[in-house]
This record gives C-alpha cells, structure tokens and sequence, in this order.
C-alpha cells in the first residue's frame, strides 16, 4: 500500500532530516520501497519548510507527494501552507504548543517540543520525539527500523539523546494518538 | 541516497578523479560530495573561481590523461558554452552534469525544469555534436555517470547528464556494485598523427605527458593538431568528422525503453516526466497506450519511434514549453502534441490521464 507522508514546520528544526530518516527506516530496514523529497527555498532559512516521504511495498514509480495520508505538522505557517487542506480520512500529528489550529482530519496533539525541552533538556531532539509518536500512531514503518535509522542520522555523541527522544515518542504517541 | 550524491558515487566508481566547479543550487551537493571524497581517492578537486573556469580546468585536467568532470545548473550551462565548444573541437572526453532549475536566467534555483535540452546539443557556435543522457531514477544518477564517462572516453566527445532538481535531491535505494564496467580510452596508435581517424572517426588519444607531441588548438586544425584555418577542404573534413563520429553511431549510443510497441497513442519521455508515465501505464493498464522512454536524448534515436508503427499520436510531456517534442516532430509523420509544465513541478498523474482523454 502506498502511504505519502508530509512533514512540515520552520526552517531548522530538522523537518526535511525527518522525512529522510523516515524514508531511510522503510528503504534499508522494513524492506520496502521509499523516495524522499522536499520543497525548500528561503524557507529553510526559518520560513514553512517541508519534506515528504512515499513509501510502498511495492517500487514507487511517480515519487511526489500528492495527496498525503499522514502529516507531521510542527508550525503554525506550516500547518497553514502545507496542512491546512489535509484529506478527511488522513491522520495528522500536531505539535500541541506550536500549532494553534485544528484540521478536519483525523488528528493527534504530542507536545514534543514541550517534553524535548523539558523532560529531555534539548528542544533540538523535539522532531525525533514526533518521529516516535508517528510510528506508533501510525506504524508506517517499525519501530526497530526507525531506531536504526535514527542512529544512522544522528551525530555522533548524541545517540543516547536521540534514543531517549524517540522512546519517548513512542509513548506519546500511544498516550495521545488513541486514532 | 540522493541522487546528487549518487552522481558523484557513479563518477567516482568510473574512475574520474579531477573535479572542477562551482557550487550552483541545486547541483552542489555534487560538488560537496567531490570535495569530500575525491581527496581520498586520489584525486584532486578544485572550487574554481566561476563556470568559465571550472570547464577549462576539467578540460586541461583531461588533457592530463583523467576523467574529469564538472557540475552545474542553468546559469553555470550558459556560462561553459564557449569552451563546451572548444572540448568538442579538441575533442577531449570530459562530462558536465547539468542539474535543470527553472529558467531563463537566474530563474527558480530550488524548482526543477528540463529547459537546457536544447542548449546542451546546440549551445556553443558553429557545428558539432555531443551526447546527453537524462536520468530518471537515484540509481540512474548512478549507472548513466558512468556510463557518461565510457560514451566520452569512447567517443572522445563532451558527454552530459541533463538531470534536474526533481532527481537530483530525491532520496532512494540505490545499489552501488563493488566495481563497474569502465572503457578504457584508445591510445594514439604508433605512427598515427594526433587527430587522424580510423573508420570511427575517433582518433587515439595522447595525453600530455604521454611521450607524443600534440598540439591542441580550437582553430580548425589537419590531423597533425596545428591551425589550417582558411582551407575549406581541411574544415569540412574535420568538422564532418566531430559530427559523424557521434550521429553515425547513434544505434549504438542509443538507450531506450518500448512498452507496448502496438499502442496507438505513444508517450515519448526522458527524466521524470517518465515516472509519471508510468504511474499512469500501472494503474490503468491499456495496451493501446505506449511508451518510448529515453535515457540517451542526443544523438536523437528516431529509429526508436518506428517501434511503434501503428501509433497515431505522439504524447510529449516536458519540463519546458517544447524542446524534445521538436525532435518527434521532425521524424514523424503523425501528430505530436507537446504536454507542456513549468514552474518547477513534475506532471501529476491526473494530468496525463486527462491530456490522454484528450488527445487519444
């Protein structure tokens, strides 16, 4: 089945590495097939920047995005410019405290800039938190496969970090996205 | 991967070590990727100080005996076209990667378009011939760079990949084999002058430093190398033979894919636009829809669209507002209708369904 993700938020909260990590966890550790790509412009400078992801089981011939059916959403002007028009039966996971509107669809809050500054001392890791919440919320890929991915992508000395952030993705996303 | 990054993979395992350029988006990850890994390898690159100088230096470094390449994007294109020529003319083996952005001019660095195709055969002055290849895929970012670097060296003829932002920075599977196929170049035959030609119209190559004396000019030169420049005889002989020596062997260069060769109405397509055609071909299959998809452009294979000879009409979805759709028109006796997009956005599927509602 052909899944299309998009993540979107502000240029530098590693929107476009989500997408990348995603994407390597389905294409080197689920054994499926995944294309990554992205918008980016002068948005990576601190506008709406966004990264996509298809993945399928079976080889993806077209490689955009066109109609998401999972959204990752971590900005207001984000939500505006690239979740606003989300489908009615898509699944969306929103950052509780940087998000202010609501979509029609299906959807999930993860305070994951919250819990990464506070609980885990380093607001940087809030993306991988969200990364964790959408493999539960939607286990587009597994877990073990978003681990290695995560650890393939992070640098060096900040494993542990990332480890924590994204287990504790996990159980955010068991708590708050009961889809 | 990204396919930029397997670009530089590909040109790496073909052997090239001399990179010159200049970082243009949304090329530069070629670039970073060069500057990284060629050191190691044995290589050497240079961030040279614009476009007119990273071509001139991938020429010399290939004078030098290496495979050599450069990298860049519309406005950089512009710039190389003057010693484009001049490699043409040398005939020196060398490969230019074009990643297409929106154009004309600075245009839209981070959106993708296929708007060189023309420039990249007619671009620099005067008569002569090149080769373009146009992935469509990672993997194809890799296996076509190498292939560049066999069809330059065999040829001895500038040889590009005209790629774009879309297959440039996506991120796929990609399998890197443990070594590829590299063509070696022929060496300059003892007793043979530097430019002159057995029936390929291919001379043997003698770098500098080889022991053989050449002398390499842009002027219109006899086999020895040195300027003959006012006998008509002497510049058609030779620019004849830079432009038989690639259009003559255009079966052999050539590299396309038929899906159902008995469809009446045909897509003909090269890079992404090909993907979509696709998308399109597996979800509603209909054996009367065809598809001539090219991964080589230039020499132009019209032979290829003989494989379809009940077709009625010719589909052609570009990145442009009409440039390969003139290359179908001209061989074709049959309708050819151009699906024209710009603004940096691949066809959608819906699209070349409705445009097949259309036009079938």
């Amino acid at each position: 089945m052909r899944h299309e993700v998009r993540f979107s938020g502000y240029g530098g909260q590693g929107i476009i590495l989500s997408a990348v990590i995603l994407g390597r966890a389905a294409a080197l550790y689920d054994g499926k097939y995944a294309v990554q790509t992205q918008v980016y412009g002068p948005e990576a400078r601190g506008g709406a920047s966004m990264g996509q992801v298809v993945i399928d089981d079976a080889p993806i011939l077209y490689p955009e995005v066109t109609d998401p059916d999972i959204y990752v959403i971590m900005s207001q002007q984000g939500f505006e410019k690239y979740g606003v028009r989300a489908r009615p039966d898509a699944v969306m996971l929103l950052d509780t405290d940087l998000v202010r509107s609501r979509p029609g669809c299906r959807y999930c809050e993860v305070p994951a800039t919250a819990e990464a500054k506070g609980v885990l001392g380093r607001e940087i890791v809030a993306n991988i938190v969200m990364i964790g919440a959408l493999v539960t919320a939607t286990g587009v890929v597994s877990r073990e496969a978003i681990e290695r991915a995560v650890l393939d992508s992070v640098p060096k000395g900040t494993e542990n970090l990332n480890s924590k952030a994204l287990k504790r993705g996990f159980e955010l996303g068991e708590r708050a996205c009961n889809l | 991967m990204q396919g930029n990054a397997a670009c530089a993979e590909g040109a790496l395992a073909a052997g090239c070590r001399f990179f010159g350029g200049y970082p243009i988006t949304p090329s530069t990850e070629i670039a970073e990727t060069m500057a990284r890994r060629l050191p190691k390898a044995g290589g050497v690159f240079i961030s040279m100080e614009d476009e007119l100088a990273s071509i001139a230096a991938v020429i010399g470094a290939a004078w030098t005996g290496v495979r050599a390449m450069t990298a860049t994007s519309g406005p950089g294109f512009s710039l190389m076209m003057e010693n484009i020529g001049y490699a043409a003319m040398t005939e020196t083996p060398c490969v230019i990667v074009n990643v297409q952005r929106g154009g004309p001019s600075t245009g839209q660095p981070t959106r993708a378009a296929q708007g060189d195709m023309l420039q990249c055969r007619f671009g620099s002055h005067g008569d002569y011939s090149i080769i373009a290849l146009t992935p469509n895929s990672v993997q194809e970012m890799f296996d076509l760079t190498v292939k560049a670097f066999n069809l330059a060296d065999r040829f001895r003829v500038p040889t590009f990949l005209m790629t774009d932002e879309i297959v440039g920075h996506m991120r796929e599977r990609v399998t890197i084999p443990d070594s590829v196929e590299v063509t070696p170049r022929h060496p300059l035959a003892e007793g043979s002058l530097p430019f002159e030609a057995g029936d390929d119209g291919v001379p043997g190559f003698a770098p500098f430093g080889s022991g053989r004396s050449v002398h390499v000019t842009g002027l219109t030169h006899d086999e020895r190398g040195y300027p003959d420049t006012t006998d008509p005889a002497a510049h058609d002989r030779l620019v004849q033979r830079l432009v038989a020596k690639v259009e003559s062997a255009r079966r052999d260069i050539a590299d396309y894919e038929v899906v159902n060769p008995d469809a009446r109405t045909v897509f003909v397509t090269y890079g992404p636009p090909s993907r979509t055609v696709e998308q399109v071909m597996r979800d509603h299959p209909d054996e009367s829809v065809g598809h001539l998809r090219l991964r080589v452009v230039w020499p132009f294979p019209e032979f290829a669209l003989e494989e379809f000879p009940n077709a009625k009409t010719f589909l052609v979805p570009e990145l442009n507002m009409g440039q390969m759709v003139r290359e179908v028109q001209r061989h074709v006796d049959r309708p050819v209708v151009l699906i024209p997009k710009i603004g940096g956005e691949l066809h959608t599927p819906a699209e070349l369904v409705r445009a097949l509602e259309v036009h079938r």
